[in-house]
């Protein structure tokens, strides 16, 4: 049944709705109202689960590792800096195989410090060994979280499902939120294969040397690349199942006989299909790749996506500073070795919160379709604003 | 040795410590005293990697290391999942760490751990220096003890600072029991752990243990220096229920000896003994090891049946 909800609120409903044993977190605007609501739901006894409030990021992410080494199935939510603190244990968890999921709230990095949305947080933690997924919209968000845990118990790979902050968060949206009775068929119960008890004494973490540490990171990035499947066989088990169209590894949005192919992730997505719609109504040949799984990285379905284009604008809302957009050189990765490269251009938008409107989208691919060449851009640049800032940074306030 | 002999030990032999290491007894005697029905956790430190060198393991017991800085937290998080799946009669939780993993960069995921009022014995192997990487200076290493990050020299005898009261700390959390002990007495180790684990709540174990290496002693002088340690007062040993000395080892009088008895022993200390002006700094060792002894009351009185 559609309700409207908050977006944080059907977030933590969903998340209820698949039974973690275990819910820790510290809080971080604007991944707050997440967890607030699930210390309500637990606090009404709506869900049977141990709440533990931790003294950091750091902790957080530590707790839901011993518990999910311990057989429980265990969650967390963080945004930014809290992700960014956790970092480590991101590492860690992945390493020792432990499926946790974990929202992430998109959030700008410091500094300058600023509480609002962009993509830098889960970006820049890409390569941690999490599964990686990017909700468009709040219905995805709440969509994606049930088949996270199933892919995570699946894989024993963790899940990050990554919603933009404050666009998802704090959106109100009507919401398809799946009954308990059919999350519970849907979903099974966790039942590891391994964890700590003393009916059968194991031995976790141990410290491999050069000897052995290669082949069981290669264990790892193997069962990542394999890990593409499976996300795609929960997806179309999830669509039987609800009744919902689901994205597997990317999705495909007026993409046939386009010129132009624009690609994104998150909420940028539905503001792009409105300006693609407008586009195409003017006769214009623009279409859109949605990236929903960031890790593993969909190389071959991206190739595939893209080959027919002329020109692909890779629009993202983070950065790796000193090259381009993230996304983009990933996705340049891609045709390495192709016999036919579409010309591949990076645009930066939205950092930090900055409002991205559909005349941005029509901008750029507008620029595209007229010149193809490859290049960075960061569109949106207010010079006013910049030339004041340069001035404080070498004269001071 | 047969696989019977190897497995009938909780932290089994073979692992690759130290000659005469003062942690491998005092963990030893740990995972004996609280026997099977353990999960333990394990900051990253000598303990970890002597143990478990991959793919063999001395635990006989479940056991999990993660990092440096969150054994409490790991504990807290096994803790609460064997509640919430009902297993909670299943094992009592127990974390292990070294004196950086505790009292320096695993400081703050103590304090939670303790603020939440978990069910788990955290035990802090003091070796007062970061044995692990090669002897540097933590915030548990002695006014004026060589390590490698506050070597002697034209400008310094040696670390700056005074030993962080790390018990004191753990009990103003409103731990229930806090305890010091030595490597120096296993039998003191084996009744307090015994002990600890009858609280329900936090309770903390600070396990002085002589590093072979990082000390400079010889590999066969750890327990006699560990001994030392107490009798000269630099080392209180002592329980604390609610906040409050319940029990002190008493210094015997004819056990009880000045500090440089003990300092001389050590090449950590070695240029308090062959430098000028090095006799002022003892004096204010002594002075350190006499405060103890007072506010502890570790000397007089009757005899402890320790």
């Amino acid at each position: 049944m559609k309700q409207i909800m908050e977006g944080s609120r059907a977030v933590a409903e969903t998340v209820a709705l698949c039974r973690p044993k275990v819910v820790c977190a510290y809080p971080i605007t604007p991944q707050t109202h997440i967890v607030e609501d699930l210390a309500r739901i637990i606090t009404d006894g709506r869900l049977d689960a141990g709440y533990v409030l931790a003294d950091s990021e750091f902790t957080a992410a530590s707790v839901v590792l011993g518990a999910s080494a311990t057989g429980a199935r265990a969650y967390t939510a963080t945004s930014s800096q809290g992700l960014l603190l956790m970092t480590e244990v991101m590492f860690n968890i992945a390493g020792m195989r432990l499926p946790v999921v974990m929202t992430v709230a998109n959030r700008a990095v410091s500094a300058p410090i600023n509480i609002w949305n962009d993509q830098q947080d889960s970006m820049s933690l890409r390569d941690c060994g999490w599964i990686q997924m990017y909700a468009e919209d709040v219905q995805e968000a709440c969509d994606m979280h049930v088949q996270a845990f199933a892919v995570a118990e699946k894989l024993n790979i963790p899940v990050m499902v990554c919603m933009d902050g404050f666009i998802l968060t704090h959106a109100t949206e009507p919401v398809d939120l799946p009954d308990a009775d059919q999350v519970d068929e849907w979903l099974a119960p966790f039942k590891p294969k391994f964890y700590l008890t003393t009916s059968d004494p194991i031995t976790l973490g141990s410290m491999a040397g050069p000897d052995a540490y290669m082949e069981i990171r290669l264990l790892l990035h193997q069962a990542m690349q394999e890990a593409s499947s499976a996300i795609e066989s929960e997806a179309e088990r999830f669509e039987k199942a609800f009744e919902r169209r689901q994205g597997g590894m990317l999705d495909v949005y007026q993409a046939r006989d386009a010129d132009v192919l624009l690609v994104s992730m998150g909420s940028l997505l539905g503001t792009m299909k409105d300006a693609v719609d407008e586009l195409r109504e003017e006769g214009h040949k623009v279409g859109i790749v949605k990236v929903r799984t960031v890790r593993p990285f969909p190389r071959t379905h991206l190739h595939d996506a893209l080959s027919g284009a002329r020109a692909v604008g890779v629009i993202e809302k983070d950065i790796s500073l000193g090259l381009e957009g993230i996304l983009c050189s990933e996705i340049r990765s891609a045709f390495c070795g192709a016999a036919v490269t579409p010309n591949i251009s990076s645009f930066v938008v939205g950092l930090g919160g900055r409002d991205v409107r559909k005349e941005h989208i029509r901008e750029i691919a507008l620029g595209l379709l007229k010149d193809d060449t490859c290049r960075v851009e960061i569109p949106g640049i207010d010079h006013e604003v910049l030339w004041s800032a340069h001035e404080i940074e070498n004269e001071g306030v | 040795m047969s696989v019977e002999q190897v497995e009938s030990r909780v932290l089994s032999y073979g692992h690759t410590a130290c000659a005469g290491c003062g942690e491998a007894l005092a963990a030893r005697t740990v995972a004996e005293a609280a026997g099977r029905d353990v999960i333990m956790t394990n900051a990253t430190g000598c303990l970890e990697v002597f143990t478990t060198r991959y793919p063999r393991s001395s635990w006989n017991v479940p056991w999990i290391h993660s990092l440096f800085e969150n054994a409490a937290s790991v504990a807290s998080g096994i803790e609460v999942a064997l509640k919430a799946l009902g297993r909670e009669g299943e094992a009592k939780v127990i974390a292990q760490a070294g004196d950086g993993g505790t009292a320096d960069i695993g400081m703050g995921a103590l304090s939670g751990m303790l603020e939440r009022g978990h069910d788990i014995l955290y035990i802090c192997y003091d070796t007062e220096v970061y044995s692990n990487t090669g002897f540097q200076r933590s915030g548990l290493t002695p006014t004026d003890a060589l390590t490698t990050t506050s070597p002697t020299g034209k400008l310094s005898w040696g670390n700056l600072t005074r030993k962080k009261d790390l018990p004191a700390i753990v009990a103003a959390h409103g731990a229930p029991y806090v305890a010091t002990t030595s490597a120096g007495y296993p039998l003191d180790i084996d009744r307090k752990i015994k002990k600890a684990l009858t609280f329900t709540g936090p309770s903390y174990v600070q396990i002085h243990c002589p590093c072979v290496p990082g000390w400079g002693v010889e590999s066969n002088m750890g327990v006699k220096v560990a001994r030392l340690a107490i009798n000269c007062g630099l080392y209180p040993i002592f329980e604390m229920e609610d906040g409050r000395v319940v029990r002190v080892r008493k210094i015997k009088d004819d056990d009880r000896v000045p500090v440089d008895e003990y300092l001389k022993q050590q090449k950590r200390f070695a240029h308090l003994f062959k430098y000028p002006g090095g006799e002022e700094h003892i004096k204010e060792i002594q002075a350190i090891a006499d405060a103890n002894i007072e506010k502890y009351g570790l000397a007089r009185g009757p005899l402890s049946v320790d």
